[in-house]
């Protein structure tokens, strides 16, 4: 899905890889996608979600990252971060952002699909 | 059968130490009825655990917890027992000893069981104020009254296990600690140079000063001891001076006696002295020309020797193979055997991962294990020795041995490493408690004739695991494996989370007998079966192994909560609240003012006064966070730990200084319990109070640690709590000066933060370990709560760092930063 909006969708260089910590996020402040929470996991992938917990709009990127997984910082909803789907019993999904990573550079989607 | 029974024998035991008293108990086993026993013991105590000396020392356990027979098992099994009076002389002919204090005892039957003495070196100024060996509960009491006074420092002769072991407790109670070693690496006798060496490296790591190749010529000081000189010229100072260059066994006696002694006394395969009716047993003989300074063939002895005075001639003893564990937490060291290949034909295979810390070494000779060194992980020691003790063919594991029970049987075919099969894959004969001497058999026989379904009752019964404790682990498999779904861990012992099965206190006490330090290896060595864990035991870890290593231990900010990250609560809407310290609840017209000035800078929405006498600023944006900090730290104002499961608040009253009733300085006390605390971490958030007088307008009896003045001085009271479940404080104690407020409060805070689980308040831990445990360690074990006092001050040395003022800095700064790519 994402390789065919790629085709249409400007990638956009938001940072170097190492600018985020492993286990680690930053944010990312879009005037498409409003804030975007960027995760870096120990095993260096790299996953892009709208910085809003499906649960009360909490900021996913100030919670513990743990595998492929964040948890919420205010109600300890578990995100998976590849789908941003809520992890069950939970229900809800927090909008991913098309990323990659090139050289080194952190590259998002930005704009295109809605 | 003859009904009347048989008139009874005398047994006169001289010695009340390890070794007679277990032939003692072994007796009462065998043969209940067979001896009237008097016990003669030359110190004051009835039998205790001079292992455990060192833990003593460390101050891990108290005199009382390593006492192994009270008088009153004494008088419940009609031991006559007089301690504190030496036996001067045996009269063979007449079979009697006499005591200093003239007690003359008649004997059948005669054990001497005299232990050894320290090793005293000719030097000028042993002897000397200031001076002592490392044997006994006077030696550790001289020890610990030396460490009491601040600043002392202490040196340390020897560099063997005792000495070692000597060096880290007086480091651990706050001493500056050199040891002098004759030889060029430590324990020479059981490591080799490599192995030495790391523990050299980890221990100077850990504060010890090492004088190696050190020949000490005199101990100088002439009303009491004031340092050492060595051959080479170097002077060490030093207020305390203990010597620890090893043992001789303790003949006096026997000598005396006519019987006949070498290095010690000697005694044949019976345990038999030359005199027919005279047995000796422990550090005080020699077998064979081998004399001993453990106790694992000294427990061997004791079985054989209870069997001849029972009866059974033909009971035989031979010496076992022996190992070494060096009991210093954190220090992991094994070793049996061979240290080296001796000839040409033997065979040594090494192993280093630099990393870890990790070496190990194995000889080998005729295709099976001839010696063991190992250093950093000794998981696999007791694997080892198995096969060094029953001389196992290895050439089909040869080539990946070295790489422990896990790869090499795993290699051939066997399961995969799980501590429990590990376990239970052992022979009955398997040694699991290396310091009692006990086998798998022995413990699994136990659990089933005995119905013991806890450790502690396995521990009574056995003795497997009751002194150095490095076997709980297995002694626990065993348990488990032997009662299933019946065998609860020690109390409340459920799995941290869903990515373990361990719960909280094995895993706090695995990663100090291990040595773990990192997160990472906490997860591989224990077996989480989820690799990075989860939002629930990652925060978990990070609080125990910061707490069990301060200043060593770097903080993993990836597993805090956001708040302790962020130093900030967050908000509902994502924005953060921000509470300055106000010490004590004092505050003045300059912090209130930048305050007022900031609030008005950021534009930040609302300010309310808390509910712990502080001020707090609310709705303040992540990005804003460093310069609202710059600003009050500007004004002297750091950050208050809202946030953290730390130290937060400590609210007073007036107390004195205005207040009509008060009877002391509350707010001054108050101030003073802040800035002693302030930046350390907890289990769970801690809040303390002072009040003035009993009106108690502090509330300080819904408090962590609550203090109320009363005339005569201060009432501190422990585990309050105000929030969902009210609970008021416990009195703890009362005392007279504020010093001692302060020494109490430390030690109490410290002793939660080593003993607590992870969100469990003071309340419910106080709940769950008793007050009368709290009392006793931090009221009447003064050593113990010097110790831990100590401990306390020792963390916050490195806990003690305003996080705003490193943040503001420049510190950490993506976390607070927005990239904006340009779209
Ligand atoms: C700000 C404050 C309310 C106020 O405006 O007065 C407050 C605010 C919060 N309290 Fe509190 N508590 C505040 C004083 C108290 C007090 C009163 C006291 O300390 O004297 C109590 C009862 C006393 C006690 O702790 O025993 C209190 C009992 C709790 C509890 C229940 C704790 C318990 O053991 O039962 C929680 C929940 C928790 O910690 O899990 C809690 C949690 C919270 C949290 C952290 C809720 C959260 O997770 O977001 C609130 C965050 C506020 C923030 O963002 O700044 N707060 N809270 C008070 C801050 C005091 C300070 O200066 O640091
Ligand atoms: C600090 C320390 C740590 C140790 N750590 C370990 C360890 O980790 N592992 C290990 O295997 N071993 C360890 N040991 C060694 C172990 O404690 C001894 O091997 C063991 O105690 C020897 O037992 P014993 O009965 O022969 O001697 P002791 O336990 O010394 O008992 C002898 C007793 O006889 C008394 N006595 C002497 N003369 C007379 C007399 N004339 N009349 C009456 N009583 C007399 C003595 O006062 C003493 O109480 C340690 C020893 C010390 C001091
Ligand atoms: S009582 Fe404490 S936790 Fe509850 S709403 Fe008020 S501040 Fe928040
Ligand atoms: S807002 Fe994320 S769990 Fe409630």
């Amino acid at each position: 899905m994402d390789g065919s909006i790629a085709g249409q969708t400007a990638w956009v260089e938001v940072c170097r890889l190492e600018e985020i910590p492993r286990q680690g996020s930053r944010v990312v402040a879009t005037a498409a996608r409003g804030e975007v929470a960027l995760f870096r996991a120990l095993d260096d992938a790299v996953f892009a979600l709208e910085d809003r917990c499906p649960h009360k709009g909490g900021p996913l990127s100030q919670g513990i990252v743990h595998g492929h997984a964040v948890t919420c910082p205010l109600h300890n909803w578990v995100i998976d971060l590849a789908s941003g789907e809520a992890v069950a019993p939970d229900k809800g999904c927090a909008p991913r952002i098309p990323v990659r990573v090139e050289a080194g550079r952190v590259l998002l989607a930005l704009g295109g699909r809605g | 059968m003859n009904m009347i029974a048989a008139p009874r024998q005398r047994l006169v035991v001289v010695g009340n130490g390890m070794a007679g008293m277990r032939v003692v108990q072994n007796l009462l086993r065998l043969a209940p009825h067979r001896y009237d026993i008097t016990v003669f013991g030359a110190e004051p105590h009835p039998n205790y655990d001079r292992i455990a000396l060192s833990s003593v020392l460390a101050g891990e356990k108290t005199l009382e917890e390593i006492v192994i027979n009270s008088r009153d098992w004494y008088a419940e099994n009609g031991i006559r027992l007089i301690a504190g009076d030496p036996v001067v002389a045996i009269d063979r002919m007449a079979r009697t000893v006499t005591s200093a204090s003239g007690v003359v005892a008649a004997y059948d039957r005669l054990l001497i069981a005299a232990g050894s003495k320290p090793l005293a070196p000719p030097i000028p100024g042993l002897g000397l104020p200031g001076t002592c060996a490392f044997r006994d509960i006077a030696d550790v009491e001289t020890m610990i009254a030396a460490a009491r006074d601040e600043g002392r420092r202490a040196v340390v002769i020897g560099g063997g296990l005792l000495g070692l072991e000597a060096a880290w407790g007086l480091r651990r109670r706050g001493m500056s600690v050199a040891l002098v070693h004759l030889m060029p690496t430590l324990m020479e006798r059981q490591l080799d140079a490599t192995a030495g060496t790391l523990l050299q490296r980890d221990l100077d790591r850990r504060g010890i000063a090492f004088f190696t190749n050190g020949q000490t010529e005199e101990i100088t000081g002439t009303d009491r001891a004031t340092g050492v000189r060595l051959a080479d010229g170097r002077e060490v100072p030093a207020d305390l001076v203990v010597v620890a260059i090893g043992i001789r066994p303790n003949i006096d006696l026997a000598r005396q006696a006519g019987l006949e002694v070498n290095r010690g006394i000697v005694v044949d395969d019976g345990l038999r002295t030359e005199d027919p009716n005279i047995f000796a047993v422990g550090e005080c003989v020699e077998h064979r020309g081998q004399v001993f300074g453990l106790v694992a063939p000294i427990w061997e002895q004791a079985k054989i020797c209870a069997a001849q005075l029972a009866g059974d001639e033909t009971a035989i003893y031979v010496t076992p193979p022996l190992s070494t564990r060096l009991k210093i937490t954190g220090v992991d060291v094994f070793s049996a055997g061979a240290l080296a290949a001796a000839d040409p034909a033997d065979e040594e295979i090494t192993f280093q991962d630099v990393a870890r810390g990790v070496y190990r070494k194995l000889v080998l000779r005729g295709g099976k294990v001839a010696g063991v060194v190992m250093y950093g992980d000794v998981t696999d020691g007791p694997w080892y020795f198995q096969l060094l003790r029953e001389g196992t063919e290895v050439g089909p594991m040869r080539d990946t041995l070295i790489l422990g029970r896990a790869v090499a049987t795993a290699a051939q075919g066997a399961p995969a490493h799980d501590p429990a099969a590990a376990v239970a894959a052992l022979p009955d004969t398997a040694e699991i408690c290396g310091c009692n001497g006990v086998c798998k058999g022995s413990i699994t026989a136990a659990i089933a004739e005995l119905k013991l379904t806890t450790l502690d009752a396995v521990r009574a019964h056995t003795k497997a695991s009751a002194s150095c404790g490095s076997c709980t682990g297995q002694v626990e498999a065993l348990l488990a494996a032997a009662l299933g779904e019946g065998y609860a861990k020690p109390e409340g012992e459920r799995p941290m989370c869903k990515c373990t099965s361990h719960g909280h206190d094995h895993v706090r006490r695995e990663i100090l007998a291990r040595g773990l330090k990192t997160i990472p290896e906490v997860m591989l060595r224990l077996g989480w079966t989820r690799p990075e864990g989860c939002a629930s035991c990652r925060p978990a870890l990070n609080y125990y192994l910061l707490c069990a290593w301060p200043g060593e231990y770097e903080d993993d900010a990836r597993s805090r909560f956001v708040n302790e990250r962020m130093h900030a609560n967050i908000q509902k809407d994502g924005t953060y609240s921000v509470v300055p310290r106000m010490w004590g609840g004092l505050t003045n017209p300059r912090e209130l003012r930048a305050i007022a000035d900031v609030v008005e800078k950021y534009n930040i929405p609302e300010v309310k006064v808390t509910g712990g006498q502080r001020i707090d600023l609310f709705g303040v944006k992540r990005e804003q966070l460093p310069h609202v900090w710059r600003d009050l730290n500007a004004a002297g104002m750091v950050s208050g730990h809202a946030y953290a499961k730390g130290l937060r608040t400590v609210k007073t009253c007036v107390g004195s200084t205005w207040c009509r009733f008060g009877t002391q300085d509350s707010t001054g006390m108050g101030v003073a319990l802040e800035r002693m605390a302030w930046g350390s971490w907890h289990p769970h958030k801690v809040k303390l109070a002072v009040s003035g007088c009993p009106r108690n307008c502090a509330e300080a009896t819904i408090k962590d640690f609550g203090v109320v003045a009363v005339e005569s001085g201060w009432e501190l009271h422990v585990g309050g709590n105000g929030g969902i479940h009210v609970r008021a404080t416990d009195l703890l104690c009362r005392v007279a000066t504020e010093a001692e407020v302060l020494e109490h409060c430390g030690a109490f805070l410290q002793l939660y933060r080593e003993e607590a689980r992870y969100l469990e308040r003071t309340a419910p831990w106080v709940e769950r370990v008793g007050i009368d445990y709290v009392r006793r360690r931090v009221v009447e074990d003064v050593e113990g709560r010097r110790a831990l006092h100590e401990r306390f001050l020792h963390a916050q040395r490195f806990a003690q760092q305003d996080p705003w003022a490193e943040r503001a800095a420049g510190a950490d700064a993506g976390a607070f930063s927005t990239l904006v790519p340009a779209e």
